[in-house]
């Protein structure tokens, strides 16, 4: 039965991952991405990895997909389908693959995933206690990346003159 | 433990009977809401459709669902359709980990008040893309006002979950209501109680804060477009969410269904649990009676100068507390002099202005006073000129 559910849910996941790229109107693609998104977050908890679904919702699901809606509606419906047929598409799906390539090959040549019992989930306290002791100067790293893709944002939002205050 | 077919018809059972739930609870307080306003206002409320007008909401249901389901011409009709659902799903999902008390809850999870964090977030999606596809200005203009104040509200209210989180050293609503067993979390950090209701007030859209759906400004909103029973979805999403904000009120800050007097049976603690999330709810129609809609800008400069500062200064004031093990006394000190600190800057900040302006008309009234010396020399200086 868990194994139908998966397949159930890559099934969907995929489906609606191809409606992004195909589908016309551009705010249809983004709810197909919403769809692509839960349905990772489903296998996640299939996988016993509920934090990191939680996290896929909250993140994926809630905020990106709403700024790139936001993105979407505020920009005209005319330039998306120049941008739609771009002459360099072979490029991007020569990348989109390589990287594809990449991340599969990074899992199946992993000696620990094998190992491990993956049907064990990783409770939430010594999730924490991880980030925040052993890996805490990478997390730290990290938010000094977003602070200054936020700080970054808001100089290019202003106009960024000298001349302003 | 795997999944097997019997556990997917029980959340199926679970899942239809929450949908249930949550309608019957927003049809009740739709009842309680127009009855506690009337009350306010000086009216009987209804009193007609039934014994004290409960079976008003009723004919109302009936009346919404026999109305014609309307869509104007230029939408995008599978959005249009869609987006009451993306509306309405995620406020019953959150239901799934709310516990009524310490072994009543559909799905006790560690990580409880994440996942309402979680699935919170998801309705900005479908109030935005309900403004985006009915194709008229004023709905477009409703749902970039939804998302703006959705997407601002959700930091202070996100971050006073993860300082209550902070302070009970867990992320399950369960284990935050046994640590209020003998002292509600609210006499210890009255302010985050505080921030946690307006932030929540903001979330669910409730009077101060129903900018995105202003009759006066941009005529319902994402809503203007919906009849029928695709807007009652909408209206059912709003009441349920504006029960789950008194819900999670009581879990967080007055502690749930325990009290300091010993344990409770259990039908004695889902009643207190449930007199306290409708003390809340009323707290929140109350709130709508008495207070004018904000201005969009006050609105955003609420959220973005007061309510986030204030938010982190708490998070930060309980980390340390927490973290050095001072007695808790300190903590309700220091939560009630940044409280106090917040208001006489606000009143004195926002003061401003109208000081200024007072000001500007003590300047102006001087000159209206020197007028009528000019008005009475100029009748003597025209007698001059006449007589000359």
């Amino acid at each position: 039965m868990d194994l139908v559910l998966f397949y159930v849910i890559g099934f969907v996941t995929l489906l609606a991952g191809a409606g992004v790229v195909s589908a016309r109107n551009v705010v249809h693609a983004a709810l197909f991405l919403l769809t692509s998104m839960a349905g990772v977050a489903a296998a996640f908890v299939l996988l016993y990895a509920e934090f990191l679904a939680l996290v896929q919702v909250l993140i994926y699901g809630g905020a990106i997909v709403i700024v790139i809606l936001f993105a979407l509606m505020l920009t005209r419906h005319g330039e998306f389908q120049v941008t739609a047929e771009h002459r360099r598409w072979p490029v991007a799906a020569v990348a989109s693959i390589a990287l594809f390539g990449l991340l599969a090959a990074s899992v199946v040549l992993d000696d620990r995933a094998r190992g491990t019992d993956a049907r064990v989930g990783v409770g939430i306290n010594r999730l924490g206690a991880e980030l925040f002791e052993r890996w805490a100067v990478p997390f730290e790293i990290a938010s000094i990346l977003l602070l200054v893709a936020m700080i970054g944002a808001i100089v290019i939002a202003r106009g960024g003159g000298s001349d302003e205050p | 433990m795997s999944v097997t077919l019997l556990d997917i018809v029980w959340a199926a059972v679970g899942a239809v009977a929450l949908v249930t739930a949550v309608s019957i609870l927003g049809v009740s307080l739709v009842w309680l809401e127009r009855k506690f306003l009337g009350r306010l206002q000086g009216r009987p409320g209804p009193n007609r459709v039934g014994p004290f007008g409960l079976l008003q909401p009723v004919a109302d249901g009936i009346k919404l669902l026999w109305k014609e389901d309307v869509s104007p011409g230029p939408s995008a009709k599978v959005l249009f359709y869609v987006a009451p659902l993306l509306v309405f799903v995620p406020s019953f999902v959150v239901w799934l980990t709310i516990p009524f008390t310490r072994d009543l809850a559909l799905r006790n999870l560690d990580t409880s008040v994440f996942f309402f964090v979680a699935f919170s977030t998801l309705s900005i999606v479908g109030v935005l893309l309900a403004g985006w596809s009915a194709a008229s200005k004023y709905s477009v203009l409703g749902g970039f006002r939804a998302a703006a104040q959705l997407v601002s509200y959700e930091i202070p209210l996100i971050v006073i979950a993860i300082t209550m989180v902070a302070l009970a050293g867990s992320m399950s609503f369960v284990d935050i209501v046994e640590a209020q067993r003998t002292v509600p979390y609210i006499a210890l950090v009255p302010l985050a109680a505080v921030l946690f209701f307006i932030a929540g007030l903001a979330e669910i859209g409730r009077t101060p804060f129903d900018i995105y759906l202003a009759e006066s400004e941009v005529v319902g909103g994402p809503l203007v477009e919906y009849s029928g029973a695709h807007w009652a979805v909408f209206y059912l999403a709003e009441y349920g969410n504006t029960f789950l904000v008194g819900a999670l009120t009581a879990l967080l800050f007055l502690g749930g269904w325990s009290w300091p007097f010993g344990t409770l049976p259990a039908p004695a603690a889902v009643a207190l649990f449930l007199t306290k999330s409708y003390f809340v709810t009323v707290l929140i129609f109350w709130v709508r009676g008495t207070y004018p809609r904000l201005r969009i800008d006050q609105m955003m400069s609420l959220g973005w100068k007061i309510l986030i500062p204030l938010s982190f200064v708490t998070l930060v004031t309980v980390v340390v507390q927490r973290f050095y093990g001072w007695p808790s006394w300190t903590l309700t000190l220091m939560s009630l002099a940044t409280l106090a600190l917040a208001a006489w800057l606000q009143t004195r900040l926002q003061g401003a202005p109208a000081r200024a302006l007072a000001e500007k008309y003590r300047r102006d009234a001087v000159v209206v006073q020197a007028k009528p010396r000019l008005h009475r020399e100029a009748p003597a200086a025209a007698k001059v000129e006449a007589s000359s």
